[in-house]
C-alpha cells in the first residue's frame, strides 16, 4: 500500500447517515451531531448548524480522540469507545465508528447524558453498518474526478500560492 | 487518504511538515497564513506550550476554491520536533496525503536532521505508508545563516534516493526545480529517485510557496 486508502462519501451515504443522525437528535433532544473522520476532516453535520470554526473543531476532535486511544493504550485498554467533555452549559459526547470516524453529539441542559447515551447506542450500531459498507465498498467503484480536473487544479494553485 | 466527499462535493488534503525541533515548520506555516489571501484560508490553530514550541500540532486550512465542481481543500499540520514528543507526531501522520520534511541547514544540526528523518520513515511504515510512494518533499531551511551547510552534503546525508524498481519510471527525470539536475537517475548502474528539494529562508518567507506549491501539486496529481 503507497498510503493510506482513499474513501469517498456518495450522496446516499449522506442521506442514510443523516436520517440515522436525525432520528437520534429528536430521540435524545441533543442540539448537533456531526460526523468527523479520524484524519480530522468533517464529514456530516446534522442538526442546529454550529456557530463555531467546523474545519478547526474537525482537526482538534481527531486529535482528541487519537490522543485519549494512546492513553488507553497505556492503562492496558484497546481503546476508549467513547469520551465525554462536560462544560457548564454545553456538553459533548464523542463515539468511535468502526475505527475510522467519530460521532460527535453537541448537548446542552435540555437534556441529559444518561440520554444521550442510551440513545447513542442505537445510532452507533446503525452507523457502523453504514461506515462498515462504505469502506468495504471503495476502491472498486468510488468514481475519480474529470480528467480536466489536474490542470486546473494546477492553475488554481499557482494562483493561490504565486505563480 | 484526500477523502472524496460527493454528498458536500469536498475534497480534503492533507498536508504534514515534519523535521527536527526548531527547524522552522511552525514559521511554514505561519508565512503562509499572513500571505495567503485571507478569503482563501481558515483560523490557524496551534496547541503549544507557554514557550511557543509546538506540543501537538498546528493547524491551518487553506481553501484552493472549486474545481471542476468539487471544493479542494488542503489541511496544513506540523508535528511537534522535539524528539519526546514522538506519540503526538505519529498520530499527526494518519491520513497523510503529502509531506514536506522541513530540515535545518546549520551544520550543527545534522544530527538532528537524521535523527527525525529516522523516525518519520519509522512512523509511516507503522502506520502502513511509505515514504518513496506518496508526495513527499524536502525543504532545506535556514540558508540565509553562515553555518548553512552546502546543498550537496544535505542531499548525500538526508535525500540519497531510493531505488526505482518499476522499468517504465528507470529513465532520467529532470528536475523542474533546479537546472540540470535529475529526481530519476541512474548512478552506478542503479536507478535512483530523490525526493525533490527546495531552499527556504522560512523567516522572511523565500521558499515557502515553492515548497508548497510543488508539494500541493504532487499531491493533487494522486487524486486523478
Amino acid at each position: 500500500m503507497s498510503g493510506a486508502s482513499s474513501w469517498s462519501f456518495r450522496e446516499e451515504d449522506a442521506k442514510r447517515i443523516q436520517g440515522i443522525l436525525s432520528g437520534f437528535l429528536g430521540e435524545s433532544n441533543a442540539r448537533t451531531a456531526l460526523i468527523v473522520d479520524r484524519t480530522g476532516q468533517m464529514v456530516s453535520t446534522v442538526g442546529e448548524a454550529p456557530a463555531f470554526d467546523s474545519t478547526a473543531f474537525a482537526s482538534l476532535t481527531a486529535a482528541d480522540f487519537s490522543a485519549n486511544d494512546q492513553l488507553a493504550r497505556m492503562l492496558g485498554e484497546t481503546e476508549f469507545g467513547a469520551l465525554f467533555h462536560q462544560g457548564e452549559r454545553e456538553s459533548m459526547y464523542l463515539a468511535d465508528i468502526a475505527r475510522r470516524v467519530i460521532l460527535v453529539v453537541l448537548f446542552d441542559n435540555r437534556t441529559t447524558l444518561g440520554l444521550v447515551k442510551l440513545r447513542v447506542k442505537t445510532a452507533v450500531v446503525q452507523l457502523t453498518q453504514v461506515f462498515t459498507e462504505m469502506f468495504n465498498r471503495d476502491g472498486t467503484s468510488a468514481p475519480g474526478v474529470e480528467s480536466e480536473f489536474l490542470g486546473e487544479a494546477e492553475d488554481e494553485i499557482d494562483k493561490l500560492f504565486g505563480a | 487518504m484526500s477523502m472524496i466527499n460527493y454528498a458536500s462535493r469536498e475534497i480534503n488534503c492533507k498536508l504534514v511538515y515534519y523535521g527536527p525541533g526548531l527547524g522552522g515548520k511552525t514559521t511554514n506555516l505561519e508565512h503562509v497564513y499572513n500571505k495567503v489571501a485571507p478569503a482563501a484560508r481558515g483560523k490557524m490553530i496551534s496547541l503549544a506550550t507557554e514557550t511557543e514550541r509546538t506540543l501537538f500540532f498546528d493547524f491551518l486550512p487553506v481553501d484552493l476554491g472549486t474545481i471542476r465542481g468539487f471544493k479542494v481543500k488542503f489541511h496544513l499540520y506540523t508535528v511537534p520536533g522535539q524528539v519526546y514528543y514522538n506519540a503526538s507526531r505519529k498520530l499527526i501522520l494518519k491520513g497523510v496525503d503529502g509531506v514536506v520534511f522541513v530540515a535545518d541547514s546549520q551544520i550543527e544540526r545534522m544530527d538532528a536532521n537524521l535523527e527525525a528523518m529516522q523516525n518519520l520513515y519509522e512512523n509511516m511504515t507503522q502506520h502502513g505508508y511509505d515514504v518513496s510512494k506518496i508526495p513527499f518533499a524536502i525543504q532545506y531551511n535556514k540558508r540565509d545563516l553562515p553555518n548553512a551547510a552546502p546543498i550537496a552534503e544535505l542531499q548525500a546525508a538526508l535525500n540519497p534516493g531510493w531505488p526505482v524498481t518499476d522499468p517504465m519510471k528507470q529513465r532520467p527525470l529532470p528536475d523542474p526545480h533546479h537546472d540540470s539536475e535529475f529526481l530519476v537517475s541512474q548512478e552506478d548502474g542503479q536507478w535512483i529517485e530523490r525526493a525533490p528539494y527546495f531552499e527556504a529562508v522560512a523567516l522572511t518567507g523565500d521558499g515557502v510557496f515553492d515548497t508548497l506549491k510543488g508539494i500541493s501539486k504532487n499531491v493533487v496529481k494522486t487524486l486523478g
